[in-house]
């Protein structure tokens, strides 16, 4: 796979900085790596070639900006391009007012409508809505057993219908809403193939029977060219308002959001990213960009960070550091909300670069529920002054925490060594203004 | 499973005839000229079959190489060449896990891919040949995974061990054998969890299962990986990922009754060497065909027709 496009575009450009204007070879020679890296991302090739075509355009003769090198200059105008294309800010779900809202999901075989359908349910409820989930899938068996399984797991109602009519299904689901005083009914239809013109029809007579107020495509992030004739064909035939992306947590770049977008101009609300029923998130186009070009996901890293520090912690934290205090239980505390922000495997791959680490540098996730389990095995007073920690003690905390003297031995150096930093850092910063304070220390090689 | 499988599509079927028609028919088409609008259509045809820029570059330049070498006449003879060249990438030697004899098959792949319903489907087929067939539900994760599983397993009339929602995989598969050596099975099928090959937690979960099986079975055991034919270049990761944990030896290339044309599989063919052995092309018990490396590639460049 491709890596990073901005380093693929300094190779095939230089490095020199502020040359002046972009001339038609610079632009060539960047177009062909920008048209690979679409292509390898799974982009529609003809979603591809327009939006070549105009980035080429944009860039011939554009001057140079100073501070830029023309590489970075000709990234700057594709993740523009590129970031308008996919449309700008999050897509909302939009209800008429009307009692019940409904919400109607399609796609192709496997695209996880059922799951999405669950999620979808979690989040409104999240909102303060009231769903009912309604099972049409009356072909693919057990369709209609996972989604009642799935509503059981969040305290959902799940209405199942009686026959195989999918359409009288849907239409009594709605009924059923209204007797129990459900606010918003998800309609989950089963898999089609967008070539199945009886399954088509059949779709279609569900959302003229139903009237939803929104119908959502959802679309698997690893589909590859054949993305945009599903998504083409289902606008035709039943017409949708957005996309919810499934299964982004995997290294699929998902190019088939773009096409879809750019094929079909529906707005991707929601991205699938994980097999937990809070795993569905509202979908940001920018950041999307990025990840189609390989470029990280530092945005999503930063608000992950922002979730999961607590604020008061960090002051208080702020004000112990600044009297000098910084011990054991504090550096347990932060390593605490580091594992809030998922598992280090998830942050480093947000991190700019992180895709060109060797594939064998396992990142050790036992790193931090180590660091916790040595530190839970100390006593207060040892936590509170870790230079009463002798043989014996370490020996014992070891013993307790399951681990080798060693790695008590390593994470008391680590501490030592972090109260250190601090200790420097608040020297240089005496007098200076507040600062919120960051993660220092991390265990774990990060 | 005289007729080909892409012949089959229309019957019955109220499918769009001509879905399987390639860009490449259109190709010819436009004529017997061997010119450079005709190459660059040619790339665009494979890449929309998702082989992938590489592969297509490097296909399409060794064609134009023997196109000038030998002289080739015509789009018509440029295109046999090319069906040619991409039947011989995927045509990979290797043994049918389905068809050499007695086996222990662990189905796996990422979600979504068709796990389930291929394993409902091979245990029809294996029954048909008159084989002694067993399968063990081993998607313990999934909603209602093991309800779908019995449901397809009634209809192959094949008997099935399944534990509870949530119980631990490799127990499923341990329980599995032993049912399956108490009955004399020459063909146990496991169905697994879906999983995203960049799930750490979950492939070591899988290499655990293969574990039991490889103690537990009687047969040889095999792995084998289900992709989903609308899969793009991530096909390649996948595969790749499987491999490098578990050793696939084979694949089952599903939903191939769509317009999507699975060209990810010669990536994989060639990178990988493993070979596709079975393709699914719909929803019934007996829609499930050989994999004839000839009929993919005249599908892919649009010649099947």
């Amino acid at each position: 796979m491709f890596e990073n496009l901005s380093e693929r575009l300094q190779a095939v450009m230089g490095k020199l900085t502020g040359r002046g204007v972009l001339s038609e070879a610079d632009v060539d020679a960047a177009m062909r790596e920008v048209r690979m890296a679409l292509l390898e991302a799974d982009v529609n090739l003809g979603t591809v070639k327009e939006f070549v075509a105009r980035v080429r355009e944009r860039s011939v003769g554009q001057d140079v900006m100073k501070s830029l090198t023309p590489g970075q200059m000709v990234v700057k105008i594709v993740l523009e391009e590129l970031t308008a294309l996919m449309g700008r800010g999050e897509s909302r779900l939009v209800f008429s007012g009307r009692i019940p809202g409904v919400v109607m999901l399609v796609g192709l075989q496997g695209s996880g409508k059922t799951t999405a359908a669950a999620k979808l349910a979690n989040l409104l409820r999240k909102q303060g809505r009231s769903p009912l989930l309604v099972a049409c899938d009356v072909y693919r068996p057990a369709a209609i057993d996972q989604l009642e399984s799935l509503g059981k797991q969040l305290g959902v109602p799940v209405y199942r219908g009686e026959g195989t009519d999918a359409v009288a299904i849907a239409r009594a689901g709605v009924q059923h809403a209204v007797s129990t005083m459900r606010d918003t009914v998800i309609v989950d239809t089963a898999g089609r193939l967008h070539i199945d013109e009886e399954m088509m029809a059949e779709a279609a007579a569900i959302r003229t029977a139903v009237h939803p107020d929104q119908v959502l495509m959802v679309i698997d992030a690893m589909t590859g060219q054949d993305a945009v004739n599903a998504a083409a064909a289902f606008a035709q035939t039943v017409d949708f308002d957005g996309v919810i992306v499934t299964k982004l947590d995997g290294d699929a770049r998902g190019g088939a959001a773009l096409s879809v977008r750019a094929v079909t101009g529906k707005p991707i609300m929601f991205a699938g990213v994980g097999e937990k029923l809070d795993a569905l998130e509202p979908f940001h186009p920018e950041r999307m960009a990025k990840r189609i070009l390989g470029m990280g996901d530092v945005v999503t890293l930063i608000e992950k960070a922002q979730d999961a520090f607590d604020t008061s912690q960090a002051t208080d934290l702020e004000d112990r550091l600044r009297s000098g205090v910084f011990t054991l239980d504090d550096f347990l505390a932060q390593l605490q909300q580091v594992k809030k922000m998922g598992s280090l495997g998830d942050i480093l791959k947000m991190i700019p670069g992180a895709n060109k680490l060797p594939k064998d540098a396992e990142i050790d996730e036992g790193a931090l529920a180590r660091t916790e389990a040595i530190i839970q095995s100390m006593t207060r007073k040892e936590r509170a002054k870790p230079s009463i920690i002798n043989g014996a003690r370490r020996e014992r905390i070891a013993a307790g925490a399951g681990v080798r003297v060693f790695d008590v031995n390593q994470v008391l150096k680590q501490f030592a060594q972090t109260q250190k930093l601090l200790k420097q850092v608040q020297t240089s910063q005496k007098g200076g203004k507040r600062r919120r304070f960051g993660m220092p220390g991390l265990p774990g090689g990060l | 499973m005289a007729t080909p499988w892409y012949k089959r599509l229309g019957d019955g079927l109220s499918r769009t005839r001509g879905a399987l028609q390639g860009h490449l028919n259109v190709l010819l088409r436009r004529g017997p000229d061997v010119d450079a609008v005709f190459w660059e259509e040619l790339e665009d045809a494979l890449i929309q079959a998702d082989i992938g820029v590489v592969a297509t570059t490097e296909l399409v330049g060794r064609l134009r190489d023997a196109a000038a070498r030998e002289a080739l006449p015509d789009a018509a003879a440029v295109l046999d060449r090319l069906a040619a060249e991409i039947a011989a990438e995927a045509r990979v030697p290797g043994d049918d896990p389905f068809a050499s004899g007695p086996a222990t098959v662990l189905v796996v792949g990422v979600n979504g891919t068709g796990k389930t319903t291929s394993v409902g489907k091979l245990a029809a087929n294996a029954v048909a040949e008159g084989r002694r067939v067993v399968i063990g539900s081993a998607d313990t994760f999934r909603a209602a995974a093991i309800e779908q599983l019995r449901v397809w397993a009634e209809r192959a009339a094949v008997p099935v061990v399944e534990r509870a929602h949530g119980a631990d995989p490799g127990a499923v598969v341990y329980d599995t054998l032993a049912e399956a050596s108490e009955r004399g099975a020459d063909l146990v099928l496991i169905d697994t969890a879906g999983r995203l090959h960049t799930s750490t937690d979950l492939m070591a979960e899988l290499v655990k299962v293969q574990r039991v099986a490889r103690r537990e079975s009687a047969h040889p055991v095999r792995t084998v990986l289900v992709m989903d034919a609308t899969t793009g270049q991530n096909g390649l990761l996948q595969a790749r990922e499987f491999d490098r944990a578990l050793g696939l030896d084979a694949i089952v290339l599903t939903k191939l009754d769509g317009t999507a044309k699975g060209g990810i599989v010669v990536a994989v063919a060639r990178e990988l060497g493993i070979p596709v052995v079975r393709i699914g092309v719909g929803e019934g018990l007996e829609d499930l065909a050989p994999f004839d490396a000839d009929d993919f590639a005249a599908a892919v460049v649009g010649r099947g027709d």
